[in-house]
């Protein structure tokens, strides 16, 4: 059976996912149980609650200073009806302050299976994921692994392979730092396209190198929820 | 004190409220003293840009660095880039610089120099390991942002180009705060050419209207690859809306240039070089120096810029 997921989107100041999955602009619902999260599927079995549905204009600010911001997280951690679900993934902005603060705090006493890091791999991206690492080990957050992103790129034309953002480096950091290393995912127009138009990836090209990447760290990551 | 209720634009009531984030940021408070300091303390500094983002990882560091090049390349232009991106300061990295330590003195704090016409501030310098974690809140970030814009010794600048963290929050209300008499020339607006990168810029651009904070132009970042082998270009990250040349023909804001990927920049940003220097005569290097150029030309008649361009967002 499907498992059912959840995603929290708590990017509050450049939410995306709802873009991503093709929910860009339902209302969100009250029931008795509170906030009703959108479904992205027929067969609810992907819900996402974001800023970006409760934003009138798409296009408007949320020019909000961290008070205001941790409240926000707050709610949507308390109040949205999630129902059942097997798995809740929230997204976060860069960083390691007020989000980062509020997602921890709201979330422990419902315990945190723990946290995916991504970074690209450059030494300047690998750079702020140390600082991201120090974060988790201070807040009690386990590390379930790294993930290397935008690790090289193929040409579609002549399959030549070009490492535009350097390569190595995340799965580097993870030994340096005593984390799993998940795994690579490449660039590919194909994926970015998908993103663009909410259409699903996965589903669309099976047979693809990305999709491999991406679904052996999901496969990891599963392992190391049944054992957790 | 804000006479707004605390509680503005933050109740349950207020979700969808087209007011709301209005309400949330708050009414106008009584002005910080640091404000006039800092205004006084900054008038040996000709330009100050602020370089802004929607998304991270478009770029905004890496082009602020060879921002900062390109004006320092005269020797007697004096330039300097202060980085507020407090939770993740690249900008010593990517300038050459870890590792360098500031010094106190009497007129405060002493950036630290990668020319003799080219200073660096970042928190990176303070941090004892590239470890260390700034785990800290809105308040605790702002006074930061404050002493880095009062306390450092900056001298006779003729540009200071500040570096932010992606989005519209507390770093970026901060600067144009305490920027407020010392005047901005603007803000650079960086991204890349798919729509879930612009969908962010649009909120940047909004949040720039808010504050009063004219809008230099856009760049669009990592614009198509060419194969080193073949090439053949491809979008990786795919234009599918128009790419920041459709978003500014409808705002009516300038596109300063479109910077093409190539794997020289994040190299030499590695390994703390100067792409332009390194790499002059690559599409990405020529394309850079063709912004500053544009750059350079809008500023002067800076006041009736943009700030009346930005139509079709009311």
């Amino acid at each position: 059976a499907a498992a059912s997921v959840g995603i929290l989107d708590v990017d509050l100041c450049g939410p995306s996912i709802p873009r991503m999955l093709r929910v860009c602009r339902p209302e969100v619902h009250q029931c008795e149980a509170g906030w009703v999260p959108v479904y992205t599927d027929q067969q609810q079995n992907l819900a996402l609650m974001s800023i970006g549905f409760l934003l009138e204009d798409p296009d408007e600010a949320v020019v909000w200073r961290g008070p205001k911001k941790t409240a926000l997280i707050g709610q949507f951690v308390r109040d949205v009806a999630w129902g059942e679900l097997d798995i809740l993934l929230v997204d976060t902005p860069p960083g390691t302050s007020d989000e980062h603060l509020a997602v921890v705090e709201n979330l422990r006493k419902h315990k945190i299976d723990g946290a995916v890091l991504v970074t690209t791999p450059q030494a300047v991206s690998t750079g702020d994921v140390r600082r991201e690492i120090t974060f988790c080990k201070k807040t009690g957050v386990q590390i379930l692994g790294l993930i290397e992103n935008m690790s090289g790129f193929v040409c579609p034309h002549c399959s030549e392979c070009s490492n535009i953002f350097s390569k190595g480096g995340g799965e580097e950091l993870a030994k340096l730092t005593g984390s799993e290393f998940l795994g690579s995912v490449p660039l590919d127009p194909l994926l970015t396209h998908s993103l663009e138009e909410g259409s699903n990836f996965l589903q669309a090209f099976p047979e693809s190198a990305t999709f491999s990447a991406i679904n052996n760290i999901a496969q990891k990551l599963l392992l190391h929820m049944k054992d957790g | 004190h804000s006479a707004v209720s605390e509680q503005a634009g933050k109740t349950s009531a207020c979700q969808g409220c087209p007011n709301q984030s209005l309400c949330a940021s708050g009414a106008a408070k009584a002005p910080d003293p640091a404000i006039e300091e800092i205004k006084v303390k900054l008038a040996t500094v000709k330009h100050k840009i602020v370089v802004l983002s929607g998304k991270g990882g478009v770029g905004k560091s890496t082009f602020s660095a060879n921002l900062a090049h390109a004006l320092a390349s005269d020797a007697s232009t004096e330039v300097a880039l202060l980085d507020v991106d407090i939770c993740g300061p690249s900008v010593p990295k990517i300038m050459g610089v870890e590792g360098e330590q500031v010094h106190q003195s009497g007129s405060g704090w002493s950036p630290v120099y990668v020319e003799d016409n080219l200073a660096v501030m970042s928190i990176g310098f303070l941090l004892g390991s590239p470890d260390d974690a700034v785990i800290w809140r809105g308040p605790k970030k702002n006074g930061m942002i404050k002493q880095f814009l009062r306390d450092v010794d900056w001298g006779e600048l003729d540009y200071l180009i500040v570096d932010t963290p992606p989005g519209t929050s507390d770093e970026h209300l901060s600067v144009v705060q305490y920027l407020s008499a010392a005047r901005i020339d603007g803000a650079v607006i960086i991204t890349t050419p798919q729509e879930v990168s612009l969908q962010d810029v649009r909120k940047e651009i909004r949040f720039c209207q808010k504050v009063n904070l004219p809008v230099i132009g856009v760049v669009e970042n990592m614009s198509g690859f060419e194969c080193p082998k073949c090439k053949n270009t491809s979008q990786i990250f795919p234009p599918t809306t128009g790419g920041a040349e459709r978003m500014c023909e409808e705002l009516g804001l300038p596109l300063l240039g479109k910077v093409p990927l190539d794997p020289r920049i994040g190299k030499n940003c590695d390994e703390g070089k100067s792409f332009l220097s390194e790499v002059p005569d690559s599409a990405a290097a020529l394309a850079y120096q063709g912004i500053v150029k544009s750059k350079c030309d809008l500023r002067i008649p800076h006041s009736c810029c943009h700030r009346a361009g930005v139509n079709g967002l009311t």
